[in-house]
């Protein structure tokens, strides 16, 4: 009985590869025709508006070659390579994933139709046709579109770690004076590091004095701000003073507003008055070499 | 354990070497009080380095310790907390308010020395 049932599914699946090949000959055959079907309804659809038509066109051939290809072999590596070296190519050139799947979708739509023009004769025929090409082509469909999710988280993973990486230098701009400034998006984890790190530089250069600059952030919400008091807090705590310069009007009024305790903090306009407070606070003087009294 | 409180100059040190007992702090609290009144010392130094957990007690009783030198006319200065547990103080709210803090035990004695010559010029 079982035996029987293999032997059944195995007809089934050469009658399933039979039809698949009878249908990669007929797309070969065709390639020219529904390739410009394909690209016409693309435009039509105003997908991939960031390319030229010459652009689509190109990439069309290429995708079309290889979309026939996964399905004559049903392996979708090459695919799957393609596919992952094209989203490399497109994703900065800011291509969206709707237009991606659409664009897919669309290959897989024009060739379905053809499929019917072919075989609309006989309908049994069609069904069974049609039974061997959909799984396939949903496959390569899924492909492509994971393929290119994937590669666009990667492109943000990237980056993010490049922000992590570039937006919290310690600096020491005198003996025991550091500066921090911060720029960009600060959300909670960020702010975390950047207290850490702060902690860690002034230990390190065994600060007295630090200036904080926030000119560069965009926007504070309560719990960041909360976070740059404890950091004050921490700071004093290493025997160290802080001074906070740059809180844009739009930053003073968030703090303001939502009530953030901001007494026991130092601040000055901008980095150049932190700066020359800071040296007050270290017993510094910076007098110009022209009015400076002829050193004796 | 007790911790031992030395004296140099003008100035107590009292250095904890290992984490205490609740009853450790009250008495290093008693000591250095009364210490500083025995030696008439000028300023007082608690060196927390090795301390890795600071409570609320601790900080409670640091503060303390602060506030009853003051009244026994000298100052006092916490040297040598550690970047994790000052980040760790602060989000327990401990934050020594009022309490002088320096990065070591150095630094605290550079401290204690402006602060006691600048009162002595006035």
């Amino acid at each position: 009985m079982s035996d029987e049932r293999t032997a059944l599914a195995e007809l089934a699946t050469q009658a399933t590869a039979t039809l698949l090949t009878e249908l990669v000959a007929h797309l070969r055959r065709n390639r020219t025709q529904l390739r410009e079907e394909w690209v016409h309804r693309i435009t039509a659809a105003r997908l991939l508006t960031a390319m030229s038509r010459e652009e689509i066109f190109a990439e069309a051939t290429s995708v079309y070659d290889s979309y026939v290809e996964a399905l004559e072999t049903g392996t979708v590596e090459a695919l799957q390579a393609y596919a992952r070296n094209l989203s490399e190519r497109i994703i900065p050139r800011g291509v969206e994933t709707n237009e991606v799947v659409g664009i897919v979708l669309l290959l897989r739509d024009v060739l379905a139709r053809s499929l019917f023009a072919k075989y609309h004769g006989d309908v049994g025929l069609l069904n069974r046709v049609l039974d061997a090409y959909e799984p396939a082509a949903n496959r390569i469909a899924i492909t492509v579109a994971v393929g290119f999710v994937q590669q666009r988280e990667r492109v943000i993973r990237e980056q993010q770690e490049a922000i992590r990486l570039l937006s919290t230098p310690v600096l020491q701009v005198r003996e025991r004076l550091l500066i921090l400034p911060m720029i960009g998006l600060i959300d909670p984890q960020r702010a975390r590091q950047l207290t850490e790190q702060l902690l860690r530089g002034i230990r390190a250069n065994r600060a007295k004095v630090v200036v904080i600059d926030v000119t560069g952030v965009a926007a504070l919400d309560a719990s960041v701000a909360n976070h740059l008091v404890q950091t004050v807090d921490a700071a004093r705590l290493l025997g160290a003073t802080v001074i906070v310069t740059g809180l844009s009007p739009e930053i003073a009024q968030t703090l303001v507003n939502i009530g953030v305790d901001l007494a026991r903090m130092t601040t000055v306009g901008d980095l150049q008055g932190g700066i020359e407070e800071a040296e007050r606070l270290l017993g510094y003087t910076v007098v110009s070499l022209k009015e400076a009294p002829p050193a004796a | 354990m007790q911790v031992p409180i030395l004296k140099q100059g003008s100035y107590l040190i009292a250095s904890i070497q290992s984490a205490l007992t609740d009853a450790d702090l009250v008495q290093l609290r008693e000591s250095l009080v009364e210490q500083v009144g025995r030696y008439r010392s000028r300023g007082v130094i608690v060196d927390v380095t090795a301390l890795d957990v600071m409570d609320s007690f601790a900080s409670r009783i640091l503060r303390d310790i602060a506030t009853m030198i003051k009244l026994r006319g000298a100052e006092t200065v916490i040297v040598g907390i550690d970047p994790d547990v000052a980040l760790a103080m602060v989000r327990l709210g401990l934050n020594l308010e009022g309490v002088a803090t320096s990065l070591d035990l150095e630094e605290g004695l550079a401290f204690l020395e402006a602060r006691t010559k600048s009162e002595r010029r006035r």
